[in-house]
C-alpha cells in the first residue's frame, strides 16, 4: 500500500507570486467509520483553475464539498483540520456557513435548476441576499447569463420554465445562477460529465473566461479536460493527495508512479 | 413429460381464473354499490334537498340544506385544525426529522391513524364538549381535524421526500439558509403533491360519522355560529336511515349520493392534480 511518508505532498504548487485563496491544512474527513480523506494539505491559488482528478471514491468530491461546507448536511460526516479563505477560517463555531457559501459558490455534476422560470433561477441567490429592486435583478440576470454564454439562447424566454432548456443550457444556467451571488470562488463538481462534446466545449471555454474574475476548483474524471482547462492539477487516490503541481508538469512528467499509472490509463 | 406439461397448463388456467374472478368480484361490488347509490339517490334527489330545511315528520318534502352547510363548516374547522399541524409536522419529519424524536412522531402518527374514530370522538367530547357545556360545530370540527392529522402529516412528508436532494443543495450552495431553502424551493417543488395529500385527508374525514355523534350531534334547524350543535351529512344519513319513515329513507339515499359525489369528486381532482407529476424537478 501507500507509504504515508511518501505521500506528504508540498501543499503549494503555484508560482510564489500568486496569492493563496484557500489554504487547506491536514484536512481529515470521516463518514461514520470510514475515512474519506486523510490529512490533505493544499493551497488553492487565486484566479487560477485547480483541477482535482483521481478514480471514483478517491475523495476529490469530498474535498471539494469541504470547501463550502456542503458536507455539513450529510449525516455522520466529521471534518477535522484547518481550512481558510483569505486567512478567514471556514470551519469553527464563529463561522456562518450561509455567509460563507455566498463567497464560495458551487456547480454540481447533475444540473439542478429550480422548477422555476429562467429568470427566477438566476435571481434566486440575489433575492435570498436581500436584492428586491427589479431593475437591479434584471441587470444581474443579464450580466451573469452573458457571462455563462447563455444570454442569446434564452433572452426571449426568461419567463419560461428552466426545465424546458436542454441539458447543456441547464448546466450553464446553473453556472449563471452561481455567479449571480458574486462569489469569489466557484467550485465545480464534474460540471460537464453529463453533457455532449459541444456543450462540454462551451463549459470549458466558459471556465477559461471565468478565471480572470474568479478562483475555480474543478473536479473531473476527464483527463483531457483537466489538461485543457486547469493551471494546477491535484491527483487524489484512496483519500490521499498523491501529487499536486502545475498541470503541464503533472501530465508530462509526473513525479509519482501512481499518478503516471492513472494518467496513462493503466488503472482507474 | 407430457403429463407434467398438461398439469402446468391446468394450474396456470386455475390461477388465472382465480385472479380474474377476484378482480371481477371487486369491481362488481364497487360498480353495484356506486350504481345502487346513484339510482336510489338520484330518484330521491330534488332541488329542495339543497335549499330546504328538514320537514317535520309526516310532512312531505323538505331537504338537508342545514346539513350541507353544517358539513362544510365542520370540514372548514377540521382543515383549520388538521392542515397546519399535519403540514408543519410533515415538513419537520421530511426536512429536519432525524433520530429518535422523529421516529417517535412518525410512530405516533401511525398509531393515531389506527385509533378508532369513536374513541377520538369520546376524547373530544371530554375535552371540548364538556367544558363548553353543549355540542358544537367547533367540537365536531376539532374531532375531524384530529383525524386528519396523521394522513396529512405522512403524505406531506412523503411528497417532500420525493424532492431530490440536488435541489436542496443547489439552494444551500447559493447561501440560502435552511428555512429559505425549504420555503422557497422544496415546498414549491412538491406543492402539487402536498395539495393532493391534504385534499385526500379532508375527503377521508368528510364521511366520518362516529366522531360527530357526540361532538356536533345533530340539528333540525340552521346552526348559527360555531358553538351550536349542527347537522352534517353523515349523521343525517345515519339518523334518517334508521328512522321508520319511508320518506326519510329517500332523503338518506339522496344525502348518501351527495356525500359520495363530494368524496369521489375530491379524489378525481387529486388524480388530476397528480397526473403531470407530484413533484417538479429536472
Amino acid at each position: 500500500m501507500l507509504d504515508p511518508a511518501l505521500t506528504r505532498v508540498r501543499p503549494s504548487a503555484a508560482a510564489a507570486d500568486v496569492p493563496v485563496k484557500i489554504a487547506v491544512r491536514e484536512l481529515v474527513v470521516h463518514y461514520g467509520a470510514t475515512c474519506a480523506l486523510e490529512a490533505v494539505s493544499l493551497d488553492v491559488p487565486a484566479h487560477r483553475v485547480t483541477a482535482l482528478i483521481g478514480p471514483s471514491g478517491c475523495g476529490k468530491s469530498t474535498f471539494l464539498r469541504c470547501l463550502n461546507r456542503m458536507n455539513d448536511h450529510i449525516p455522520g460526516a466529521r471534518v477535522g483540520g484547518q481550512v481558510t479563505i483569505d486567512g478567514d477560517p471556514i470551519y469553527g463555531p464563529e463561522v456562518d456557513p450561509v455567509a460563507l457559501r455566498r463567497r464560495i459558490g458551487m456547480v454540481f455534476q447533475k444540473s439542478n435548476p429550480f422548477p422555476k422560470s429562467v429568470f427566477d433561477n438566476v435571481a434566486f441567490g440575489p433575492r435570498v441576499h436581500g436584492e428586491r429592486d427589479p431593475v437591479r435583478l434584471s441587470e444581474i440576470t443579464e450580466r451573469t447569463l452573458r457571462q455563462a454564454a447563455l444570454w442569446d439562447e434564452v433572452k426571449d424566454r426568461l419567463d419560461r420554465s428552466a426545465l424546458e432548456l436542454s441539458g447543456g443550457q441547464q448546466q450553464r444556467l446553473c453556472i449563471a445562477r452561481a455567479l449571480a451571488v458574486e462569489p469569489e470562488v466557484v467550485l465545480m463538481d464534474e460540471p460537464a460529465s453529463a453533457l455532449d462534446p459541444i456543450a462540454t466545449a462551451k463549459i470549458e471555454e466558459l471556465i477559461h473566461e471565468l478565471k480572470s474574475a474568479y478562483t475555480i476548483v474543478i473536479v473531473t474524471h476527464n483527463m483531457q479536460q483537466a489538461a485543457r482547462v486547469s493551471d494546477l492539477t491535484a491527483y487524489f487516490y484512496l483519500g490521499r493527495l498523491i501529487e499536486f503541481g502545475p498541470t503541464e508538469r503533472v501530465f508530462t512528467n509526473p513525479t509519482r508512479p501512481e499518478t503516471e499509472d492513472y494518467i496513462t490509463g493503466r488503472f482507474g | 413429460m407430457n403429463a407434467t406439461y398438461r398439469h402446468r397448463r391446468r394450474v396456470e388456467r386455475l390461477m388465472f381464473g382465480a385472479t380474474a374472478g377476484a378482480t371481477v368480484a371487486t369491481l362488481g361490488v364497487l360498480v353495484f354499490l356506486l350504481g345502487y347509490i346513484a339510482w336510489q339517490g338520484a330518484t330521491s334527489l330534488s332541488w329542495s334537498f339543497f335549499t330546504a330545511l328538514p320537514a317535520p315528520v309526516g310532512e312531505a318534502g323538505g331537504g338537508m340544506a342545514n346539513a350541507i352547510v353544517g358539513s362544510a363548516k365542520l370540514l372548514l374547522t377540521a382543515a383549520l385544525v388538521g392542515i397546519p399541524v399535519g403540514f408543519l409536522g410533515g415538513v419537520y419529519l421530511a426536512e429536519y426529522g432525524r433520530g429518535s424524536l422523529a421516529s417517535c412522531v412518525r410512530y405516533a402518527a401511525d398509531v393515531l391513524n389506527g385509533i378508532p374514530s369513536i374513541v377520538i370522538g369520546i376524547t373530544v367530547y371530554a375535552l371540548v364538549v364538556i367544558p363548553i357545556g353543549h355540542f358544537s360545530t367547533l367540537a365536531g370540527g376539532v374531532a375531524l381535524g384530529v383525524m386528519m392529522v396523521p394522513v396529512a402529516l405522512r403524505s406531506t412528508e412523503e411528497f417532500l421526500r420525493l424532492v431530490p436532494d440536488s435541489l436542496r443543495e443547489a439552494a444551500l450552495a447559493l447561501g440560502a439558509p435552511r428555512w429559505v431553502t425549504i420555503v422557497r424551493v422544496v415546498i414549491p417543488a412538491a406543492s402539487r403533491g402536498i395539495t393532493t395529500g391534504l385534499l385526500l385527508s379532508l375527503a377521508r374525514v368528510a364521511g366520518e360519522t362516529a366522531p360527530l355523534l357526540f361532538t356536533a350531534l345533530n340539528n333540525r334547524f340552521w346552526s348559527p355560529g360555531w358553538l351550536q350543535p349542527t347537522a352534517s351529512l353523515p349523521v343525517m344519513i345515519f339518523t334518517y336511515a334508521i328512522a321508520p319513515y319511508e320518506d326519510w329513507h329517500r332523503q338518506a339515499w339522496a344525502a348518501g349520493l351527495v356525500l359520495l359525489a363530494l368524496v369521489l369528486g375530491t379524489n378525481v381532482l387529486a388524480r388530476f392534480l397528480l397526473r403531470s407529476g407530484a413533484v417538479r424537478s429536472a
